[in-house]
């Protein structure tokens, strides 16, 4: 028994693993083609139909170019701070729940690779860490722009983290739950979060874009500014590292954001359609990665509509604005849920 | 063991269990950094000089290093993050209950964000939140 549960485990963590490095891999080919169409471009068209391998060429540009480590820097926490920053993006998909659950040969397996009862707090964990990764990267390289850039990078970070938390405390008044499977097998059919907590999910999805360092709060790197924020000093996979954190972390928030307020799975009408336990499985992963998907766009949508914020304009809005603006929302949600429930 | 009675032991075996599968994925992703990283550090070139070396700074000579002191905003910033941040992780256990604990759960909580509220509005009031 405990060695079948480890071997499904196993799988479903590598498969999850795979899919997480194929997405952000082809996320940035994603990017360039939306930008391109947004800008009436044509965007990457040579290597392969329509610039399909792009993306493989990129990544084998980022391995065999030459790794330069300055004299100045503090060589270990030069190495290893793009490894953090990669390291606890990697880690922050295992509490999503992929799909609801195959029955293969009288076993019922959950496609998520561990169900947490604090899943959410558990991300919020990882998360944190991440800002260590930017940190001690930009720190260790002794460089004016990267030290910029880092101290810039962590102070958002931190400042957005605080509302963040306290948009999604309104959603989990509602559930009662902090395990992301029992929060999205709340949500079964159409009973989407969304419809409790409009509200809550605009203060998360632009916590999310602050977190994610994506324009319009892209400042740890702003160009204009500070060369490459503090990711200036490195090169080859290094700063392959970097780039591959920001895209995968894009890619949790939006599967974050399809679990916790889109219904994760859940699709209109998936009890009337008369098909077996493994075909709605299956049905409600595809489902799933559309939500993904469409958040993914979303996040490059607004990418080039937005221009970036000043930093006093980020801070504002964040400490001044997203925190009062989210305890509201608390206490409203607090109020509704004692009427409704008396 | 430990003092406990043998069927708490067994519930915390099989909780302990749930946190299993996170070590596999631990193993996966630490295997791919670390492997990923010794890859790329022997399979490029490796040719360098003093110049490549130094740190960049728009093209001119480097000034002194960054060890340099920052504003001190930045740091306010990260300790008003730490206050805060405590008080935001009361709220996960209260809010995770709130049904069951109904109005008086309310209202207590409304006491506790208040007085959250009066220190954030003295650093409002001081200026803690404005950048200029």
């Amino acid at each position: 028994m405990e060695t079948i549960f480890l071997i499904d485990k196993t799988v479903i963590a590598f498969i999850a693993f795979a899919i997480t490095l194929l997405i952000a891999t082809y996320s940035t080919y994603a990017e360039r083609k939306i930008a391109a169409f947004m800008q009436d471009r044509v965007g990457p068209d040579r290597a392969g139909p329509f610039g399909i391998l792009q993306p493989l060429a990129d990544a084998g540009k980022f391995f065999f170019k030459e790794e330069i480590i300055p004299d100045t820097s503090n060589k270990f926490l030069f190495i290893i701070g793009p490894g953090i920053a990669m390291l606890t993006a990697l880690m922050t998909s295992v509490v999503i729940p992929w799909g609801g659950s195959l029955n293969l040969a009288g076993r019922d397996i959950p496609l998520q690779v561990a169900d947490l009862n604090i899943g959410v707090l558990y991300v919020f964990a990882v998360v944190s860490l991440g800002v260590y990764g930017i940190m001690i990267g930009g720190w260790a390289s002794n460089n004016k722009y990267s030290l910029l850039g880092a101290i810039r990078a962590s102070s958002q970070m931190i400042s957005y983290e605080l509302s963040m938390g306290l948009a999604l405390i309104a959603l989990i008044m509602i559930t009662g739950t902090l395990s992301m499977k029992e929060i999205v097998e709340q949500q079964h059919g159409m009973n989407w979060n969304i419809f409790y907590q409009p509200f809550g999910f605009l203060l998360f999805i632009i916590c999310a874009f602050a977190e994610c360092n994506r324009t319009p709060f892209d400042l740890p790197e702003c160009e204009a500014e500070l060369v490459g924020g503090y990711h200036t000093e490195y090169s080859s996979m290094k700063l392959g590292f970097y780039m591959f954190a920001e895209y995968i972390n894009m890619f949790i928030s939006s599967a974050f954001m399809a679990s916790l307020y889109f219904g994760g799975y859940n699709f209109p009408f998936m009890d009337s359609l008369g098909l077996s336990q493994n075909a709605i499985t299956i049905i409600g992963v595809f489902v799933f990665f559309l939500k993904i998907f469409f958040f993914i766009f979303v996040f490059m949508w607004v990418r080039w509509t937005l221009p970036r914020f000043r930093y006093d304009q980020l801070m504002r809005l964040g400490w001044q604005w997203m925190i009062p603006l989210s305890l509201l929302n608390v206490f409203i949600t607090g109020l509704v849920l004692l009427w409704y429930d008396k | 063991m430990l003092g406990f009675p043998r069927s708490e032991l067994q519930i915390m075996e099989v909780q302990g269990s749930e946190y299993l599968p996170l070590l596999i994925q631990l193993v996966f992703a630490f295997g791919f950094v670390a492997m990923v990283l010794i890859i790329t550090h022997l399979i490029g070139p490796k040719r360098k000089s003093a110049k490549k070396l130094e740190s960049f700074e728009c093209g001119i000579e480097s000034q002194g290093n960054a060890r340099l002191p920052f504003s001190i905003k930045y740091f306010l910033t990260a300790i008003l993050f730490v206050l805060f941040d405590v008080e935001v992780i009361f709220f996960y256990p209260w809010a995770t209950n709130f049904r069951e604990f109904g109005l008086q759960g309310f209202i207590a909580m409304f006491i506790f964000v208040a007085l959250f509220l009066l220190g954030f509005l003295y650093l409002f009031r001081k200026k803690a939140f404005t950048w200029d």
